[in-house]
C-alpha cells in the first residue's frame, strides 16, 4: 500500500484514496516517509504474522486433525522472546518517531537540520528562519488571520454552494472559502493558533499540522510549502453545529505575487489585495 | 484452572428462600447477584439496540455528500417548519448522535453488559461464593443505571446551544468551552448529571467486586490459582475506583461553571479549558481498558475452554493486565497532543503509550500459544474469540501507530482515530460480549441456543464490522475530520462502502434478536456443562441454571 497516495493532487483530498494527501513541506514528507516506509510495514507485519498462526492453529489443531490436546502450559524461552521482540519494534518506531516529534515542535532557526523524508538520517534539509507570522484566530464558525507585520487581519468564510458556483467554480464543495490565507512559496511561516470561543483546530493535511485553537492560549506552529497552489484542511476540533463548515484554505504564490498582494492588504482591504492575485488554476 | 468437586445442589431456581420476594418483586428489590447480572444483560441489550440506531441514521446520512436526513429527521422531532432553521437543528442533531452514540455505547452497553452483567453473573461462580459480598449495594448500583439513562434520553429533548438547537452535541468527551459556554441550555446539564449516576454505580460495582474477589474467594483458591475473568474484573474495578472519582471532580468543576459562576476551565477567570482535558483523560484513558480488560478475561477462559488446554502463561497473562492497569494511569495526555503541549511532555506520553503495547502483545500471543496444540473446536463462542483476537489485534497495531505524536499530528481527530476505537471497542469489547453471551447462556438460562444461527450471526457481523470500519483508516489518512455531518466529494466512495458495511451488520444485530427469541421459543434444555472437558471453572460445575443460591457448602480448590 506504500505509494497508494501516488494518484494524490496536492491541497486536497481525492476519490478513493487510500493514503495521506500530498506532501509539499519537510514535515508532512517525515510523517509520510515514517508512516509509509515503517509504520504501515510494521505493522502489516503484525497483523499479518497474528492472521497466519490463527490459520495454522486453526488447520492443525482443530478437533479432528488433533483430538488429544496437549498439556503444555509454560514456555519461559518463548515468553521471553515475546516480550523482548516487541520492545526491540518498539525501539525502531521510537527513534525517528522522536526525531520528527522534535522537528514538528521546534521553529527553525535557519541553521538547524531537519529531517525530511530521510527519517533514519541526523537531518539533512536546510529550512529558513520564520520571514512571516500569521496569527490565526478560530471562531464560530470561521478563521480569522492576521498578519501582525502588516497590521492587518480579515475574515475567511465558507463559500455557500450558490456563491462557490459563481465564484470559485472548480475549488470543491465545502473546502472552498471567500479569503484564502495567504503565503508565499518557500518561506517559512510562523503560525499562532488561538480561540476565541470554544476549542477550534487549525489543520492542514498536506502541510502536516495541526494545532488546536486554544482560548487564552497562543499555540505555535510553523510550515514551508515548496508548492505554489491551494491547500485546504477542516476545522479538527469540535466546535458545535457548523463544526463541519469552518474550512481553511491556504493559497500559496510567488514570492513576488506574495509582495503586490501584502503591499494591496497594508494600503487597503483584502478583496483589493486578493484582486491581484491571477486566478487559480484547475486542480492537476 | 483448578478443579473443584462437583457441589450439585438440590435446590431448583423455583426453590426460593422462605420470604423472598417474586414476580416484579424479585427484581425490583433483587439483592441476587443473578437476577441483578441479568437485569444489567437485559438494560444492556436495550441500550445497545438504541446506540445501533443512531449510529446507523449517522451512516445513512453519511452514505453521499450533502445533508440528507438529518433535516428532516430535526424538523419532525422538534417540530421545526423553517427550512433553515431545520438544517441548523439538522446540524446540532447529528452532533447529539453521535455523542449519544459514544455515552450510550460506553456507559449503557459495554459497561453494564462486561461488568454489571457478567462480572456479576460469574464472579461468584467462579470465585466459589454464595453471592456478592454487599447485595443491597448491588441492587442500588443497578438501579443507578436507568436513571441515568433517563437523564441521558432527556438531554436530547431540552434546549442546549439555543432555543431552538437542543440536545447536547459537544461529543462524549464534553469538552469545555463547548460544554460550557457553548452549550448554556439544560441539556448538558443533564448529560453531566447522568454520567454523575452512572459514575456512582460504577463506583459501587467496583467496591462490590474488589472485596468480594479479595474476601469471599472458596477455600483453597488463592490469588494466583483464580480464573483469568475474575482476575480481569478485580483489575476493572480498581481501575474504576481510581479513574471515576476523577472524573466526578471534572465534571462537578464543569457544572459549577456552567451554573454557579466558577471559572476552572475559563481563561477569562484564569482558568483553562485544557485542565478539563488532562482530568477527562486521566479518567478517560483507563477507562478504554476498562471497557476492554474484562473481554480480556472472557477470551482467555473461551479460548481455553474450547482448546481443552489450560492457559498458556497464566501467571503472565495474570500481570500483562495488571500492568495495562498500571501504566493506563499514565499515559492520558496521548489524546491530547494537537492542544499545544510542550515537546518534552509529548516525548514522555510517546514513550509511555508504546510500552503499553508490550503486555498487550503478551496477551495476543499467549491466547494464540493456548490454542497451539489444543483440540479446538468451533462453536459459537470459541468463534467470537477468534475473531476478537484478530480484529484487537488490528485495532492494537494502529493504537501504536497514534501513540507516536508525530504520527498522530496528521491523523489526530480523522476517522483514522474512529478506526483505531471501534476496532479495539466495536469489534473487541462487543465480539468479547457476544463471545460471553453465546459461552454462559446455557449456564444463566438453562436453554440452548441455535448454534448454526449463532455461528450466522457471527460471520455477518465479522464481515459486516470490517466493511464498516477498515475503509476509515483510508478516510483518516486522506485527512477527513470525525464529528462532520457532511463532506467534501472526495471522501464520497470510503464512507459510502462503511455505510453499506453497516447495513450487513445491522443484519446481523436483528439476528441476534431472533436467535434470543427463537432460544427462549424452543426451550432447549442445556446440559450442566455444554462445552465439555475443556470447561473447568466452577459455574461449569453447577447445574443449568444455577440453583438461587449456590455453594452454601463452599467448594475447595486443591
Amino acid at each position: 500500500m506504500p505509494g497508494a497516495a501516488m494518484a494524490a493532487v496536492a491541497g486536497q483530498p481525492v476519490s478513493g484514496q487510500t493514503g495521506f494527501q500530498l506532501s509539499v513541506t519537510p514535515l508532512m514528507d517525515e510523517i509520510e516517509s515514517f508512516y509509509n516506509n515503517l509504520l504501515l510495514w510494521i505493522i502489516a507485519a503484525i497483523v499479518i504474522l497474528v492472521l497466519v498462526l490463527l490459520v495454522v492453529i486453526m488447520v492443525r489443531f482443530n478437533a479432528k486433525a488433533n483430538p488429544v490436546p496437549s498439556k503444555t502450559s509454560h514456555n519461559t524461552l518463548i515468553e521471553v522472546v515475546w516480550t523482548v521482540v516487541p520492545i526491540l519494534v518498539l525501539v525502531v518506531i521510537a527513534i525517528p518517531s522522536f526525531g520528527i516529534l522534535t522537528d514538528q515542535e521546534t521553529i527553525p532557526d535557519g541553521t538547524r537540520k531537519y529531517l525530511g523524508s530521510s527519517i533514519y538520517n541526523f537531518g539533512s534539509v536546510d529550512v529558513p528562519a520564520p520571514a512571516l507570522t500569521v496569527k490565526v484566530t478560530g471562531s464560530q464558525w470561521y478563521w480569522s488571520y492576521e498578519y501582525p507585520d502588516l497590521k492587518k487581519h480579515y475574515d475567511s468564510n465558507i463559500l455557500n454552494e450558490a456563491d462557490r458556483q459563481k465564484l470559485k467554480p472548480n475549488e470543491p464543495r465545502l473546502l472552498a472559502v471567500d479569503n484564502d490565507l495567504v503565503v508565499p512559496v518557500d518561506t517559512t511561516v510562523r503560525v499562532q493558533v488561538i480561540g476565541a470561543d470554544v476549542i477550534h483546530s487549525f489543520s492542514v493535511p498536506s502541510f502536516g499540522i495541526k494545532m488546536d485553537a486554544v482560548p487564552g492560549r497562543l499555540n505555535e506552529t510553523w510550515f514551508n510549502a515548496r508548492k505554489t497552489g491551494i491547500y485546504y484542511g477542516q476545522c479538527s476540533q469540535l466546535c458545535g453545529k457548523d463544526h463541519a463548515f469552518m474550512p481553511i484554505a491556504v493559497r500559496v504564490v510567488t514570492k513576488d505575487q506574495y509582495d503586490t498582494w501584502s503591499k494591496a492588504l497594508a494600503s487597503g482591504d483584502v478583496e483589493k489585495a486578493n484582486a491581484t492575485l491571477p486566478p487559480l488554476e484547475a486542480a492537476s | 484452572m483448578a478443579n473443584a468437586y462437583a457441589t450439585h445442589e438440590d435446590q431448583s431456581p423455583e426453590a426460593h428462600a422462605p420470604g423472598h420476594p417474586t414476580g416484579w418483586r424479585r427484581y425490583l428489590y433483587s439483592t441476587n447477584h443473578k437476577d441483578i447480572g441479568t437485569l444489567y444483560l437485559i438494560f444492556a441489550i436495550i441500550a445497545g439496540v438504541i446506540g445501533s440506531v443512531l449510529s446507523g441514521v449517522m451512516r445513512m446520512e453519511l452514505q453521499e455528500p450533502g445533508i440528507q436526513i438529518f433535516h428532516g429527521l430535526a424538523a419532525m422531532i422538534y417540530g421545526i417548519s423553517d427550512p433553515a432553521a431545520s438544517i441548523d437543528a439538522g446540524k446540532q442533531l447529528y452532533l447529539v448522535f453521535s455523542t449519544m452514540h459514544g455515552l450510550i455505547m460506553i456507559f449503557f452497553m459495554v459497561m453494564p453488559a462486561l461488568i454489571g452483567g457478567f462480572g456479576n453473573w460469574f464472579v461468584p461462580l467462579m470465585i466459589g461464593a454464595p453471592d456478592m459480598a454487599f447485595p443491597r449495594m448491588n441492587n442500588i448500583s443497578f438501579w443507578l443505571l436507568p436513571a441515568a439513562f433517563l437523564l441521558a434520553l432527556i438531554s436530547m429533548f431540552v434546549p442546549g446551544p439555543s432555543e431552538t438547537l437542543r440536545g447536547a452535541g459537544g461529543g462524549w468527551t464534553i469538552y469545555p468551552p463547548l460544554a460550557t459556554s457553548g452549550t448554556p441550555g439544560p441539556s448538558m446539564d443533564f448529560v453531566i448529571l447522568s454520567i454523575h449516576l452512572a459514575g456512582v454505580s460504577s463506583i459501587l460495582g467496583a467496591i462490590n467486586f474488589i472485596t468480594t474477589i479479595l474476601n469471599m474467594r472458596a477455600p483453597g483458591m488463592t490469588l494466583h490459582k483464580m480464573p483469568l475473568f475474575p482476575w480481569a474484573v478485580l483489575v476493572t474495578a480498581f481501575l474504576l475506583l481510581l479513574a471515576l472519582p476523577v472524573l466526578a471532580g471534572a465534571i462537578t468543576m464543569e457544572l459549577t461553571d456552567r451554573n454557579f459562576g466558577t471559572t476552572f476551565y475559563d481563561p477569562s477567570g484564569g482558568g483553562d479549558p485544557v485542565l478539563f482535558q488532562h482530568l477527562f483523560w486521566f479518567f478517560g484513558h483507563p477507562e478504554v481498558y476498562i471497557l476492554i480488560l474484562p473481554g480480556f478475561g472472557i477470551v482467555s477462559q473461551i479460548v481455553s475452554t474450547f482448546s481443552k488446554k489450560p492457559i498458556f502463561g497464566y501467571m503472565g497473562m495474570v500481570y500483562a493486565m495488571v500492568a495495562i492497569g498500571g501504566v493506563g494511569f499514565v499515559v492520558w495526555a496521548h489524546h491530547m497532543y494537537t492542544t499545544g503541549l510542550s515537546l518534552d511532555v509529548q516525548r514522555y506520553f510517546v514513550a509511555a503509550t508504546m510500552v503499553i503495547a508490550v503486555p498487550t502483545g503478551v496477551k495476543v500471543f499467549s491466547w494464540l500459544a493456548t490454542m497451539w496444540g489444543g483440540s479446538i473446536s468451533f462453536r459459537p463462542p470459541m468463534l467470537w474469540a477468534l475473531g476478537f483476537i484478530f480484529l484487537f489485534t488490528i485495532g492494537g497495531v494502529t493504537g501504536v501507530v497514534l501513540a507516536n505524536a508525530s504520527a498522530d499530528r496528521a491523523l489526530h481527530d480523522t476517522y483514522y482515530v474512529i478506526a483505531h476505537f471501534h476496532y479495539v471497542l466495536s469489534l473487541g469489547a462487543v465480539f468479547a460480549v457476544f463471545a460471553a453471551w453465546y459461552y454462559w447462556y446455557p449456564k444463566m438460562f438453562g436453554y440452548m441456543y441455535n448454534e448454526t444461527l449463532a455461528t450466522w450471526h457471527f460471520w455477518i457481523t465479522f464481515v459486516g464490522v470490517n466493511v464498516i470500519f477498515f475503509p476509515q483508516h483510508f478516510l483518516g489518512l486522506a485527512g477527513m475530520p470525525r464529528r462532520y455531518i457532511d463532506y467534501p466529494d472526495a471522501f464520497a466512495f470510503w464512507n459510502r462502502i462503511s455505510s453499506i458495511g453497516y447495513y450487513i451488520t445491522f443484519v446481523g444485530l436483528l439476528l441476534f434478536l431472533y436467535i434470543l427469541w427463537e432460544a427462549a421459543h424452543k426451550k432447549r434444555k442445556a446440559a450442566d456443562n455444554p462445552w465439555g472437558e475443556g470447561a473447568t471453572t466452577l459455574e461449569w460445575t453447577l447445574s443449568s441454571p444455577p440453583p438461587f443460591h449456590q455453594f452454601s457448602t463452599l467448594p475447595r480448590i486443591r
